[in-house]
């Protein structure tokens, strides 16, 4: 297995004393050219197979084939006796193995043999395979010049320059008529993707089980909850864009935007949980750090600094929600966000729809 | 180096090394889960007698960190007001004592005993304050609503610890660890305290009964059997594509490299 790139041009005299070689390793000095290899012409280019090793393989590819029969008939016999699809999960699992180990045997079965058949049973002469040059004849090629030259003549595009340049006019739009037709994917998003369900006065809801949240209740620095705008707990359209990370962060940590003095309500702060990068669930808090993690492709925000990007591929941070607290102390939004929430589109940084 | 040379000559060298790089990965990847005991929460009844014995374990134990008199130091943080549950939940699961100061402070076997636990944890309640160790009832899946835990550990707890609680990773070496070992106590006080990155869920917000809902959740999930044969760590589609690649296609390689490989010379009649 190891001589194909034999390079000597040994003679069978010779052949005892060329040491084989490895793939990849220089070839033996003073034999710089690769010439092809000579076969014994005596058996004309085809090996003979020793009948008794031969004999040995065929029983042995035989024996797979049998094997695999027998995994087919007992994936059958499984199937009919073990279906998976009654009872419970115990009897599917018990299907699944079952099915699953009878299918390998009929398929590795039919592999290892073929397999067997192919490495120890068949011969493999070398032939040479004559092949023709792949261009045409000259003259063929001369002929064809000839004709493209009379019709360019004949129809006279060469000397009609009006009727060739309306021509190529002609077929301009046509190429780009596909793109045209690119519109009808559908309108697009407008207003949608700027706005939240989120407005003044809106209570947060606990995420799950929709009761509204006290600021005197979330008082554990270091908690988190997911919420969702009153009224929308059910919708999931509107979850999808409203879902909020609420954090309790250290008061005096907190690194306060210059005009968001009001958005947080003692260092209870509220983020957009859609991730700014491509909209997964921006979630995983790490109290110790104050950094908001999103567990798809590693974007870190920092919650002390205005979710400011401090790792990952996301662009921007993540939207904040201006909250308050109402005249009976459950936390309200008292905004939509101020700008649109989740991965970035193409109208985005347009003026506001 | 001859032999090296000599070794990777022979025939089978490549099938060795392909599936010897096999075997050390999905070893490595199957990883060796250390098995770690159960601690068991242990009732609230505090006697003077136990913080008096709580009071001298930490002194022998804990105060080399945390200070002669739980004030904290540098390199610990002050235990005055953490409460029961805390102590009981880092001495219950075998991260206090701390073995090595890295990155997170990983589960191992406790060295201290049930009652040893009690009073130490009885001890840095007397202190002052601080969530006591719950209820055995306060824990009991089974009167927990567990589809409702399921939807609040899928809004607060799923993006750390995954769905199925097998844990994920964190920032710089942190993980949230898989929770297949914490007992429902520990996962109650785990969300009480807070311990190491995790963030606070406190009663307020998740009320006690929510809580046994999620813990109902985590321990129903974990005795969830797995209809494919291994779980894979329930990291999903992930670590199904993992294994087709490495085991799948590492296979197909081999299978490629015997089809490829020069035939032996077969014996010729005038040999």
């Amino acid at each position: 297995m190891t001589d194909n790139n034999d390079t000597s041009d040994a003679t069978p005299e010779e052949e005892g004393r060329v040491p084989k070689r490895v793939i990849g390793t220089p070839a033996p000095s003073g034999t710089q050219e690769l010439v092809p290899r000579k076969e014994p012409a005596d058996t004309g280019g085809a090996y003979v197979l020793d009948e008794r090793k031969a004999r040995n393989a065929e029983r042995v590819a035989a024996a797979f084939f049998g094997l695999s029969f027998v995994g087919g008939i007992a994936f059958i016999v499984f199937y009919a006796v073990w279906p998976g699809h009654v009872g419970n999960i115990d009897r599917a699992t018990r299907s699944n193995y079952t099915l699953g180990i009878s299918l390998t045997l009929v398929l590795l079965g039919i592999a290892v043999g073929l397999t067997i058949w192919v490495r120890h049973l068949v011969t493999t002469p070398e032939i040479v395979q004559e092949r023709h040059a792949i261009s045409s004849t000259p003259e063929d090629r001369a002929t064809f010049n000839q004709y493209l030259q009379e019709g360019s003549r004949e129809s006279g595009l060469g000397q009609r320059k009006l009727l060739r340049r309306t021509l190529l006019l002609a077929t301009a739009p046509l190429g780009l008529l596909p793109l045209v037709l690119l519109r009808d994917l559908g309108p697009l998003p407008e207003k949608k993707l700027r706005h939240t369900t989120w407005k003044n006065g809106t209570r947060l809801v606990v995420d799950g089980t929709g009761l509204p949240l006290k600021a005197s209740d979330f008082n554990s620095p270091g908690g988190i909850i997911t919420v969702v705008p009153e009224g929308a707990e059910h919708n999931l359209d509107e979850i999808a864009t409203g879902a909020v990370l609420l954090l309790n962060v250290p008061v005096d940590l907190l690194k306060v935007k210059k005009g968001r003095e009001n958005w947080h309500v003692g260092g209870i702060i509220a983020y957009s949980k859609i991730c700014t990068h491509v909209g997964c669930p921006a979630a995983l808090y790490e109290q110790t750090t104050h950094h908001i993690l999103c567990p798809c492709h590693q974007s870190t925000f920092d919650a002390l600094d205005s979710a400011k990007v401090i790792f990952g591929p996301a662009a921007r941070p993540l939207p904040q929600l201006p909250i308050g607290v109402d005249s009976e102390g459950y936390l309200i939004a008292t905004s939509d966000f101020k700008e649109p929430v989740g991965p970035s589109f193409w109208e985005r940084g347009r003026t506001k729809a | 180096m001859k032999w090296f040379t000599a070794w990777r000559r022979r025939p089978w060298a490549g099938y060795a090394v392909v599936l010897a790089a096999l075997a050390i990965i999905g070893v490595a990847y199957a990883g060796a889960s250390s098995s770690a005991d159960r601690a068991q929460a242990s009732d609230t009844s505090a006697s003077a007698q136990d913080v008096a014995k709580g009071k001298e374990l930490f002194n022998q134990t804990c105060s080399s960190c945390h200070g002669p008199n739980a004030e904290g130091t540098k390199i610990a943080p002050s235990l005055i007001g953490v409460g029961a549950a805390s102590v009981d939940f880092q001495v219950g699961t075998g991260r206090m004592p701390a073995s090595n100061p890295g990155a997170q402070i990983p589960r191992k076997k406790p060295i201290f005993n049930k009652e040893q636990i009690q009073q130490i944890a009885a001890y840095v309640a007397s202190l002052g304050g601080g969530p006591p160790v719950p209820s055995s009832d306060q824990v009991d899946p089974a009167h927990g609503d567990s589809a409702l835990g399921g939807e609040l550990f899928r809004a607060n707890c799923a993006q750390c610890h995954n769905f199925a609680g097998s844990g994920g990773a964190l920032t710089g070496g942190k993980y949230a660890p898989s929770l297949d070992k914490a007992t429902p106590t520990q996962i109650y006080e785990a969300m009480i305290t807070g311990p190491q990155a995790m963030p606070v869920f406190n009663d307020t917000t998740v009320t006690p009964a929510q809580k046994r809902a999620i813990i109902a959740y985590v321990t129903q999930t974990r005795d969830e059997p797995n209809p494919g044969g291994s779980g894979l760590g329930r990291i999903g589609p992930v670590a199904e594509g993992l294994v087709g690649w490495l085991v799948g296609i590492g296979f197909m390689v081999v299978a490629a490299m015997w089809l490829t490989a020069r035939k032996p010379k077969k014996k010729q009649p005038n040999d």
